[in-house]
C-alpha cells in the first residue's frame, strides 16, 4: 500500500481507527468495476465509499462493486445516496448493517437530484438516530460551520463539507466555510465533493483539512488509474506542505515591523526619557 | 328521508394552478419556435458558450445554424453527460401487462380499432415475467398497458405492482393516467416512477390522433406527472412521439419547456425525457413530419445542453447501430431485450406487440456492447428500505 513519507507519523484517526491514507475514494461513474478497483489501488485509499443503491445485497461479496475491492485492506464506507429524508437514510444504514457491511455510514441525505446538495435538517436528524444505534457516522454537509458543530456534538466521527457540489469539479468554492470548519472542528474534517483536480485536493490539505474524498474527477478521467495516482501524490504533498508550516501570504509588500520598527531604531527622533 | 350526495369523479377543465402543466401554458412556445427558425450563428455561439442555458438558447440549438455545428454540440453534450453521470448507462425493461385498449390512437398497435390478439396477464403471470427479467439482470421494470379501465383497473395495477415489489427494487408505470389518490395507492404498493408521454404537445394534432377514449383529454394527461409527483412518485418520465406532429421543433421545444417546469415545481423528483420516434406497427401508414437521424441527434444534444441533470431515454425502437452511435451523446437510460407483447418474456406469446422492436439484442448483448464502448451498464440503482 503506497504511503507518503509523513504518513506513518501522521495517521488519520477516525473513530479511534488509524489510517495512513488521507485520500478517500468514491466508486460511482467509473467505466467498469475493474477500472474502479485498479484506481482504488493506485489511489492507495483505505476508505472507499459505495452507494447502497448500487449494491446487489443478495449477491453479497460477489456483487460487482464489492468484488473489485480488497476488503482486507479497504474499509467499505456505505453511503445512503438517494435518501431524501432521515427515515430513509436510517433504514438504508440498517440494511447495510444487516447485509454484513461495516457499521461505518457516509450519511448523504440529498433530496434534490440536480445539485445533490445535502438537507441539513434531515442530515442532523438521521445522524442523531444513527449514532444512537451505534453506527460510525460520517455526514456529508454544505460548508456550514454551525451545522458542523451540531453534528460533532451529536457524536459524528467526522464532518464532510463539500468543496463544491457533487460532480461539478469546481474545486473549493465553499472555501470560506471550510476554513472556519477546519478552525473549529474537534473531529477530522474531510472535504468531499467538487474536487476536480489534484491541485484542489492539495489546496484542501494545505488549508488544514484532514482528508479529501474524490469521485467524479477520478471516475470520469480519461485515465482513471493514472488520475488516482496523481491525486494520491497531491494529497501527500498538500499535507506535507501544511505540516511544514506554510508562510502566510500577503497581498501587499510590507516591511517586517511597520508599526514597531521604530523601537529598534538606534537614533530615535522622538523625545526620550532622559530629557528634562 | 335522507339523501346521500353522489360524488362524481369528473375531471376539471384546464390544468390546476401550481402545476408544471400550468407553468407550461405560460411559456411563449410560438415565440421560441420563431427563434428556432431565425437563430443566427451569434445566437448559437451564445447558447453554446453559456454554463446555464435557457429555453431561448435551446431554441437556438434547434436551428439550422446550430445544425451546421452538430459536431461541436455533440462534443459539449458528451462532456456534460460524462461529468454529471459518468460512464454509466441505466438499463431497464418494459413489461407489458395488457394490450387491451378502448382508446383509438392512430399511431398505436393496441388501438381499439385494430383486430389483434389481446391478452392481459394475471398478477401471478406478471410476477413470473418480472422474475424472468430479474434473472436476465434487470432491476428496474417499466409496466406498460393499454387503456381499459375495467380490465386494466386501478385494483389490477395495484396488484401487479404489489406482486413485483418483492422481486425488483424499481417499478415504474406507463399506463393510462389516473387521479392523485390512485397514484398514491400505486406508490404505497411499491411503484416510484411514472412515465406519461404527452405524445404531441400540439393540441390540434393531439385531437387528430386521439380519436376515441379518455386519452382525448389533453389537459388531464398534461397534468398527470404533477399528480404523480404529488402522490410521491420520485421519477417522472415525459416525452413526445416524434412523427405525430408535422413540426418536430415545436414538440422538442414543448417537451424541453415541460421538463424545466417539472424540475422547478417538483424539485425532489428525478425527471427523464424520452425521444421515441414512430416505428411501424399494425395498421399504421408511414408517419408525416418524421424526425430524421441528423435532427434526432440535434434534439438529443440540445436537450442535454439545456438540462444537464435530466435522464435521456432511448428505446428499442431504434436500430442497434444507431443506438450505439448516439449513446455517447447524452443518453443515460436504455431499455434492452424488449418484448412489447404481454407475456413475451416467459415464452412465445400470441398477443400482438405494440411496435416492432428494432434492436433485438438480448440484455447481455447490449451490456457487452456498452462495455466495449467504455460504459458501465447499471442495472440496480435503487434500494427499497
Amino acid at each position: 500500500m503506497p504511503t507518503g513519507p509523513m504518513s506513518p507519523q501522521d495517521p488519520l484517526v477516525i473513530a479511534g481507527r488509524a489510517f495512513s491514507s488521507r485520500l478517500l475514494l468514491g466508486t460511482g461513474k467509473f467505466p467498469s468495476s475493474a477500472v474502479m478497483g485498479a484506481a482504488a489501488r493506485a489511489a492507495g485509499s483505505e476508505i472507499v465509499t459505495v452507494a447502497l443503491r448500487r449494491v446487489d445485497l443478495d449477491a453479497g461479496e460477489d456483487d460487482d462493486i464489492l468484488a473489485a475491492l480488497d476488503t482486507d485492506e479497504i474499509l467499505i464506507l456505505t453511503n445512503t445516496s438517494g435518501a431524501v429524508d432521515a427515515d430513509e437514510a436510517v433504514r438504508l444504514a440498517r440494511l447495510a448493517r444487516a447485509a454484513g457491511l461495516p457499521d461505518w455510514i457516509k450519511l448523504e441525505v440529498t433530496p434534490d437530484p440536480r445539485y445533490l446538495l445535502p438537507d441539513p435538517v434531515e442530515t442532523l436528524k438521521a445522524a442523531e438516530q444513527l449514532v444512537a444505534e451505534g453506527f460510525v457516522v460520517l455526514p456529508y454537509i454544505n460548508a456550514d460551520p454551525v451545522l458542523a458543530k451540531r453534528l460533532e456534538e451529536a457524536g459524528c466521527a467526522t464532518v464532510m463539507p463539500l468543496g463544491s457540489w457533487i460532480g461539478s469539479n469546481q474545486g473549493l468554492r465553499a472555501r470560506a466555510g471550510i476554513e472556519i470548519i477546519v478552525e473549529q472542528a474537534m473531529v477530522p474534517v474531510v472535504v468531499d465533493a467538487g474536487i476536480g483536480a489534484p491541485s484542489h485536493a492539495a489546496e484542501a490539505m494545505e488549508l488544514g483539512a484532514d482528508a479529501v474524498l474524490v469521485n467524479t474527477a477520478i471516475g470520469t478521467a480519461a485515465d482513471p488509474v493514472a488520475m488516482a495516482a496523481a491525486f494520491r501524490l497531491a494529497v501527500v504533498a498538500g499535507r506535507a506542505g501544511y505540516r511544514a508550516g506554510l508562510p502566510a501570504s500577503r497581498t501587499d509588500a510590507a516591511a517586517s515591523s511597520p508599526l514597531t520598527g521604530f523601537l529598534d531604531d538606534p537614533a530615535p527622533a522622538s523625545v526620550s526619557a532622559a530629557q528634562p | 328521508m335522507s339523501t346521500t350526495a353522489i360524488a362524481l369523479t369528473t375531471r376539471p377543465d384546464g390544468v390546476p394552478d401550481g402545476t408544471a402543466a400550468a407553468d407550461l401554458q405560460e411559456v411563449d412556445l410560438a415565440g421560441l419556435r420563431v427563434h428556432a427558425a431565425m437563430a443566427t450563428a451569434a445566437d448559437v455561439d451564445r447558447a453554446l458558450g453559456r454554463q446555464r442555458r435557457d429555453l431561448t438558447d435551446f431554441a437556438a440549438l434547434l436551428s439550422d445554424a446550430a445544425g451546421a455545428r452538430l459536431e461541436e454540440m455533440a462534443a459539449l453534450a458528451r462532456q456534460t453527460t460524462l461529468r454529471r453521470f459518468g460512464r454509466t448507462m441505466h438499463l431497464f425493461a418494459p413489461l407489458y401487462l395488457s394490450n387491451e385498449c378502448v382508446s383509438v390512437c392512430t399511431y398505436c398497435g393496441f388501438s381499439a380499432g385494430n383486430d389483434i390478439a389481446r391478452r392481459t396477464l394475471t398478477p401471478d403471470e406478471v410476477a413470473a415475467e418480472g422474475t424472468a427479467l430479474v434473472e436476465r439482470g434487470f432491476r428496474h421494470l417499466l409496466l406498460v398497458a393499454g387503456e381499459h379501465a375495467r380490465i386494466v383497473s386501478k385494483g389490477y395495477l395495484r396488484d401487479c405492482v404489489a406482486a413485483l415489489a418483492p422481486v425488483v427494487p424499481q417499478v415504474s408505470l406507463e399506463v393510462q393516467v389516473w387521479d392523485t389518490d390512485t397514484y398514491r395507492d400505486l406508490v404505497a404498493a411499491g411503484a416510484d416512477g411514472l412515465v406519461v408521454y404527452q405524445e404531441t404537445y400540439d393540441r390540434d394534432t393531439y385531437a387528430g390522433v386521439h380519436r376515441l377514449g379518455k386519452k382525448r383529454n389533453y389537459d388531464w394527461r398534461l397534468a398527470a406527472p404533477d399528480r404523480g409527483a404529488e402522490a410521491g412518485m420520485r421519477r417522472l418520465g415525459i416525452g413526445a412521439l416524434f412523427g405525430l406532429h408535422d413540426d418536430w421543433p415545436a414538440d422538442a421545444l414543448a417537451v424541453a419547456a415541460h421538463a424545466r417546469a417539472l424540475l422547478r415545481r417538483w424539485w425532489r423528483a428525478e425527471v427523464t425525457v424520452s425521444l421515441p420516434r414512430l416505428r411501424p406497427c399494425a395498421g399504421v401508414p408511414a408517419p408525416p413530419g418524421t424526425l430524421d437521424d441528423r435532427h434526432f441527434v440535434q434534439v438529443l444534444c440540445a436537450l442535454r445542453l439545456l438540462l444537464p441533470d435530466v435522464g435521456l431515454v432511448l428505446s428499442t425502437r431504434e436500430a442497434p447501430e444507431f443506438r450505439d452511435a448516439v449513446i455517447p451523446l447524452g443518453v443515460t437510460h436504455l431499455s434492452a431485450g424488449s418484448h412489447t407483447e404481454p407475456g413475451g418474456y416467459t415464452g412465445p406469446s400470441d398477443a400482438e406487440p405494440q411496435f416492432s422492436v428494432a434492436d433485438e439484442r438480448s440484455p447481455a448483448e447490449v451490456a457487452a456492447a456498452l462495455r466495449s464502448a467504455g460504459y458501465d451498464p447499471v442495472w440496480k440503482d435503487w434500494q427499497r428500505s
